[in-house]
């Protein structure tokens, strides 16, 4: 009982400072935080438990972005921006599902986040992009790439996960699956 | 491009870029791949911890915490709508179809009617009766060639003779919709008969015996009645309500027949499917009537066609089919008791059969 006390809703700027470290334990804070209100503002407003889901997480990597590049100023509570964006996201889902008349009932004060919005969407499509490629990769294409470029591993780590003879092999391997990933990301861009 | 070349090689590849735009270009657009690449992989990392930490969530008591209940309610009843919706639409389904497969449409109607044309339908129980009679039949008369009909008839009735050529009159509703006819006396012998004339309005149909075995009956013993008879009249029936000839006995209820229609007597004398078209008889040996039918939903309400009718049937029949057909004027049986009346008067009944 008295931990939850403790870990309730983390301050602002604990959150800022816990994103750029990369911490799950602010993103658990966060996530345990808001999630509830966003929950609330779905559902009542025709959504279901999923949507909320699929709205809330989305919102988080708006923050998470907007907090990474560097140009986050937070002039209101941070609470709001997640809900005004939010808000946002949901109006236009339930646009394009034509499940509403196009008004939401409200429980939070809104924000204007319309630029934050659009950038997002950007992003949105190019990771769909990629991810789209990689997938059309295949294996071991899509792994090695997965390995050197996100996990970060060293050629000597791949090299022994995949069998290769040495280093170089590896190497050759992967920038082979580099390129044809290159051509497959730009050719339907 | 992982900061993985030494300074030397840094520095020589730094210059090559300022001299080759092409090749610059190409090392920027090169890079910035890789951080879509990176970014990607960061996002892909943040989603997977968020489901994570979803999952631990009670989702439940969230909302119960932030949701009023007659939302939640509400919520429940959108979505299970339709489920509901298709399950009252099933149950309503099959009650009808069960219904309907019951009969329970098409007797209403006949419930409502109420008046049971008696026509028996031989079960498989009877035929198997009726096929070890027919070999047992061919048995005895081995050497002659029987023409009886090897197969078993779907439907039977009554009949009795109009003469004692082989002019058989049983109901319309008997031999309606038949391939063909036979008419099988007590002593079991088929013959075959042709359907002369059919008269629906007043039920009545005359059949003729085709059948070269046929020979003619020794005597009618009775006459027809053609005046109507009164309330409370004893008569009595010899038919065929199975496959061995049964007597009813009892009197005329009523002057007219079911719902009042006046061409028909109501008598008390329980009759079943098979006893259609048998002969009604009144004590003095008058045939008064033709056994038609019975009422479903009230006891011991049975009807016959007066004799009055059967006689306009066949006035009004056409002269080609009735070229032998003149009725017995002599009453053999007035004075003769009930069981006497009774062994004169089985010969000329007649089981029909229909096939």
């Amino acid at each position: 009982m008295s931990r939850d006390i403790k870990r309730s809703e983390p301050t602002d700027s604990e959150v800022i400072l816990g994103i750029l470290n990369g911490s799950t334990d602010t993103l658990e804070r966060l996530y345990k935080a808001y999630f509830p209100m966003i929950l609330q503002m779905v559902v009542m407003n025709n959504g279901t438990d999923d949507d909320a889901k699929d709205i809330f997480q989305e919102s988080v990597i708006v923050l998470y972005d907007k907090v990474k590049s560097g140009n986050f100023e937070l002039n209101s509570k941070l609470k709001t921006f997640i809900y005004s964006v939010c808000r946002r996201l949901w109006l236009k889902r339930l646009k394009q599902l034509s499940r509403n008349s196009g008004s939401i009932k409200d429980f939070e004060d809104v924000l204007p986040v319309e630029p934050d919005l659009e950038r997002h969407e950007e992003k949105d499509r190019q990771f769909r992009q990629m991810e789209e490629s990689l997938n059309k990769l295949g294996e071991p294409c899509k792994t090695i790439i997965e390995d050197f470029y996100i996990n970060n591993r060293s050629m000597q780590e791949i090299c022994a996960k995949f069998g290769y003879t040495n280093a170089d092999n590896a190497k050759n391997q992967k920038y082979k699956c580099l390129q044809r990933l290159k051509k497959m990301f730009f050719q339907t861009f | 491009m992982n900061g993985e070349m030494s300074g030397e090689e840094l520095a020589a590849f730094e210059a090559l870029r300022k001299t080759d735009p092409a090749l610059d270009q190409e090392i920027v657009s090169h890079q910035a791949f890789l951080n879509t690449l990176q970014e990607y992989g960061s996002r892909h990392k943040l989603i997977s911890e968020m489901n994570a930490i979803h999952e631990g969530l009670n989702i439940d008591a969230i909302k119960s915490d932030v949701i009023p209940t007659s939302t939640i309610i509400r919520i429940l009843w959108n979505k299970y709508r339709m489920n509901a919706a298709v399950a009252a639409s099933v149950a309503i389904l099959a009650v009808f179809a069960t219904l309907f497969s019951t009969g329970f449409f098409s007797r209403t109607n006949a419930l409502n009617s109420g008046y049971n044309a008696l026509r028996r339908e031989m079960k498989e129980v009877d035929r198997k009766i009726q096929r070890s009679k027919n070999e047992v039949i061919r048995d005895i008369k081995s050497g002659s060639v029987k023409k009886g009909p090897a197969k078993v008839s779907q439907y039977a009735g009554t009949g009795f003779a109009l003469t004692t050529s082989g002019y058989i009159v049983t109901n319309n509703h008997v031999v309606e919709g038949a391939d063909s006819v036979y008419v099988q006396s007590i002593n079991g012998e088929s013959y075959k008969v042709k359907t002369v004339y059919k008269d629906p309005k007043y039920d009545i149909a005359i059949l003729q015996i085709t059948d070269d075995s046929f020979s003619s009956l020794k005597s009618l013993p009775y006459t027809f009645k053609k005046s109507s008879s009164n309330l409370g009249e004893f008569v009595y029936t010899i038919g065929f309500p199975r496959d061995n000839y049964v007597l009813g006995n009892g009197y005329v209820s009523s002057e007219t027949g079911f719902e009042g229609d006046t061409i028909q007597y109501q008598i008390d004398i329980p009759v079943n499917g098979g006893n259609s078209g048998g002969p009604l008889l009144d004590s003095k040996g008058n045939i008064i009537g033709v056994i038609s039918g019975k009422q479903d939903n009230a006891d011991g309400a049975s009807f016959a066609i007066k004799s009055k009718y059967l006689l306009k049937v066949i006035d009004d029949m056409p002269y080609k089919d009735k070229k032998e057909l003149t009725l017995n004027k002599k009453n053999l049986l007035s004075g003769l008791s009930r069981t006497d009346q009774i062994d004169k008067v089985r010969d000329c009944v007649f089981m029909v059969k229909v096939y």
